[in-house]
């Protein structure tokens, strides 16, 4: 990467109590790019979110290694000061679950323009017609007159496009988004996910998209990390990594989308679960489960390699 | 209803629809109408009085009701009738106090260790057990034992003594908030510790505190005039109703109005505040939504 990164984040590992959840997890960020982190549902993914916000519920959460750089500075050095300073305005992020990511009591109008008030010093007023703008931007029609309403009279397609609005009140470098449409109906999912792309185009902003469905990052990221146990084992350029998995994780994981397989079929699915963190053993964490696993699997821990495609595996496709 | 209730959300009524549900049901309406004499009396006591509730020898010793002393006088020759209004002005006025004093320490305490978790509210639990283990009014006679007779001391004592029941239901009400998405959210957005629990907290827990106080209003006058009628509260002459009741205690047999009329308005201030009370906690209950 010939550009310095946004985000670049460095063998980070996490604990939950004494379990590891996260373990040398690296990746990288150019500004404006858009990454996608895929992984089954517990992989880490959120862990990963929240570590870089420094969110992460402690206890039990706690970060044992390595380092987060956010536009250089380390997030992992700031006081509490700076970090607040940060979250909301040059960091924004949206969660998977809109209908209770609102606080109810207040009107949508009123929760868009808190950032700008604290952020922004903005005084009521101004706030108020920049957060008409900001609805106006995320596609909610007659923006003026929804200000006033509350959370529960608005859809939850509405909802997630009033998150938005949130996290993208201060115009933020970075979005990290986390399931962002999981919760919603597939035709909203479209929706919000065309918004998010274009919003990305018009505000020239890097976003982590956060799924475990590949179907949404094919058509959507630049580039596509896949995580399994708290590890990236594999990580390629969108197209690349669609053509030519690699690893066999991410073989398995492409041979379960709905448009790899004729319609009416039941789809197929990765035999076995992910093994809890307790029960991971010295050698690759999918071995387990790996169709084509190798003596070597099960006692060695494959390296990751270098980009522009990295991997994690010793038999790889 | 035209929109659907907000799951688990707490429910937003604006002040005129929460007056007309609080008064759909004829127990509520029975209690607010006793509940606005009562306060009439008591604003306007000064004027409605016939005589100064604190004169002696406006009359006979113990003279019985009649049509100028309409409830008749006590040992000292005061008119029960003016005492009694002015006794609803104290009862009312140390009633909201006292509910004031357990709502705004209760609730802070409750939500601040909910809040900061771990070792804090661990400690903070265990100190509202202790609390707990007292009957509140074995502990407000403690707390009087400490800080001196008089109307205020009692008024404090009864408000310290309610500080744990309502601390431990804000505290059970707030943890189950901290879990939720919005506060999450919120610190997403850069909020601080004091901002999500002024702004975001504070507003979700409002119609609890509102149910916990008018719930617990009958309850502090009551037990305010106990302490009175204990010699622990309002002192003589103050016209209080718990101590006019211990007053007219030697009299029962042969002048029972000393008794019966400060016991009466003991009875209806009481009985009407529940009265709202239930009501306004069954309109305001989420769980009870889309009922009533
Ligand atoms: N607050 C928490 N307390 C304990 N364990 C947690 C907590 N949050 C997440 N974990 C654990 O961390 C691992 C990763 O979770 P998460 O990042 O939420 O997965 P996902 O990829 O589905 O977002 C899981 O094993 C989960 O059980
Ligand atoms: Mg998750």
């Amino acid at each position: 990467m010939a550009e310095a990164p946004l985000l670049a984040v460095e063998s980070l590992s996490v604990a939950m109590g004494v379990t590891p959840v996260l373990e040398d997890v690296s990746f990288r960020i150019a500004p404006g790019e858009t990454l996608g982190l895929v992984g089954e549902s517990g992989c880490g993914k959120s862990v990963t979110a929240l570590s870089i916000m420094r969110l992460l519920p402690n206890p039990p959460g706690r970060i044992i290694g390595g380092r987060i750089l956010f536009d250089g500075t380390d997030m992992l050095s700031l006081d509490i000061g700076a970090l607040r300073a940060i979250r909301g305005d040059r960091i924004g992020m949206i969660f998977q679950e809109p209908m209770t990511s609102l606080n109810p009591v207040y009107t949508i109008g009123d929760q868009i323009g808190e950032s700008l008030i604290f952020h922004r010093g903005m005084n009521g007023r101004t706030a108020r017609s920049e957060t008409a703008k900001l609805l106006d931007l995320v596609g909610i029609p007659a923006a003026r007159n929804q200000l006033d309403r509350y959370p529960h009279e608005l859809s939850g397609g509405q909802r997630q496009r009033v998150m938005i609005a949130i996290a993208l009140a201060c115009r933020p470098r970075l979005l990290i988004a986390d399931e962002p449409t999981t919760a919603l109906d597939v035709t909203v999912q479209a929706q919000i996910l065309d918004l998010i792309g274009r919003l990305r185009h018009e505000l020239g902003m890097a976003v982590l998209l956060i799924t475990h469905d590949l179907g949404v990052v094919a058509e959507f990221c630049d580039r596509v990390a896949v995580m399994y146990a708290g590890r990236i084992v594999e990580e390629a350029p969108a197209a690349q990594l669609f053509k030519q998995p690699r690893h066999r994780y991410t073989e398995a994981l492409l041979h379960t989308m709905p448009a790899a397989n004729p319609p009416g079929r039941k789809l197929p699915s990765i035999s076995g679960t992910v093994p809890a963190p307790a029960d991971r053993g010295e050698g690759c964490i999918f071995a387990p489960r790996c169709g084509f696993a190798i003596p070597r699997c099960a006692n060695e821990l494959p390296p990751l390699t270098e980009p522009p495609h990295r991997l994690r595996c010793w038999n790889p496709a | 209803m035209t929109t659907a209730a907000p799951a688990a959300a707490t429910t937003i009524l604006p002040p005129r629809r929460l007056i007309a549900r609080t008064l759909g049901a004829p127990g509520a309406v029975a209690g607010s109408i006793i509940l606005a004499v009562l306060v009439f009396g008591a604003i306007f006591a000064p004027l409605l009085s016939p005589f100064d509730p604190n004169a002696t020898r406006v009359c006979p010793r113990l003279a019985a009701p009649s049509f100028t002393h309409f409830f008749g006088c006590d040992l000292f020759g005061r008119d029960i009738f003016s005492r009694i209004l002015y006794g609803a002005r104290l009862s009312l006025a140390v009633g909201l106090l006292t509910v004031a004093i357990s709502l705004v320490a209760g609730t802070i305490f409750g939500m601040v260790i909910a809040f900061l978790g771990g070792r804090v509210d661990r400690i903070g639990v265990r100190l509202l057990d202790v609390m707990l283990g007292f009957p509140a009014i074995v502990l407000a006679i403690l707390i009087v034992a400490v800080l001196g007779v008089g109307a205020f001391n009692a008024a404090l004592a009864v408000g310290i003594s309610g500080i744990p029941r309502i601390a431990r239901v804000i505290r059970s009400a707030t943890l189950t908030l901290v879990g939720r998405e919005f506060v999450e959210s919120a610190r997403a957005v850069g909020a601080s510790q004091t901002r999500i629990l002024r702004r975001h907290l504070l507003p979700n827990l409002l119609p609890i505190v509102i149910v916990l106080g008018s719930l617990d209003l009958g309850g502090a006058i009551l037990s305010t005039a106990t302490l009175s009628f204990l010699g622990l509260g309002a002192q003589p002459p103050t016209s209080e109703w718990g101590a006019m009741l211990s007053a007219g205690r030697e009299f029962m047999r042969y002048a029972p109005w000393t008794m019966i009329f400060p016991g009466l308005a003991l009875f209806l201030a009481v009985m009407s505040v529940n009265l709202v009370g239930d009501r306004l906690s069954h309109v305001l209950d989420p769980r009870a939504s889309g009922h009533g």
